[in-house]
């Protein structure tokens, strides 16, 4: 059972390469935002899987609540910060 | 008998643990490839806010079940925790990405047709 979640832990760290594609290459600002969202919910389930191989999933799982908690906090902060900003999209060559 | 029964009781339950837990990672896949494939911001947000969140929702009740699978009330207190954490993200993601559709709004971008033009 353990090799399990060490075989699902390993496949959640290699799915998230493509987010982290979007987040680096994502032609505007609030792609990186989504790709970065996307990891950190990721992030969560494989905080409580590496919890639940080390056998101490009662420290992990305030991990884990306080990386959703700072991950949400991020994603609101940064999304009200660029509303104000005008020219967040690439401008095109004829502009 | 009884010792029987219950290692049986407990080999069906490690299968449907490994079912949730599949399924959970299936979502997290679909996810990931629609927000690397679709062609624009508005659509990659439509993965991003529902595939993560039930793909979290199977996952988490997956180990919240073998955790659940000894019972004593340190474990049972860890398993309300990882409840709690799905209840907060059932909360938090559609904020949050109803917070960056109204920044993508409110910034000016527009959203994607198949001419390329509204």
């Amino acid at each position: 059972m353990d090799s399990v979640f060490y075989y699902s832990g390993f496949y959640l760290s290699l799915i998230m390469l493509l987010p982290l594609y979007r987040a680096i290459f994502g032609p505007t600002v609030l792609d990186r935002l989504i790709g970065v969202n996307a990891i950190g919910s990721k992030t969560t389930v494989l905080l409580i899987l590496v919890g639940v191989i080390y056998g101490r999933v009662d420290m992990f799982v305030d991990i884990a609540l306080a990386y959703a908690l700072l991950n949400f906090i991020a994603v609101l902060a940064a999304s009200r910060y660029f509303q104000k900003k005008r020219g967040l999209y690439e401008k095109k060559p004829s502009d | 008998m009884i010792v029987e029964n219950r290692r049986k009781e407990v080999y069906s339950m490690n299968y449907l643990i490994i079912l949730l837990l599949i399924s959970g990672l299936f979502f997290f896949t679909g996810g990931s490839i629609g927000i690397l494939r679709l062609p624009d911001f508005y659509t990659r947000l439509h993965p991003a806010g529902k595939l993560d969140t039930a793909g979290q929702f199977f996952t988490m009740s997956a180990i919240a079940l073998f955790v659940l699978q000894d019972f004593s009330l340190a474990n049972f207190l860890t398993a309300t925790k990882i409840v709690l954490i799905v209840i907060f993200v059932y909360i938090t993601s559609p904020t949050a990405t109803h917070a960056i559709v109204d920044a993508g709004v409110r910034a000016g971008l527009k959203p994607w047709t198949k001419e390329g033009q509204i």
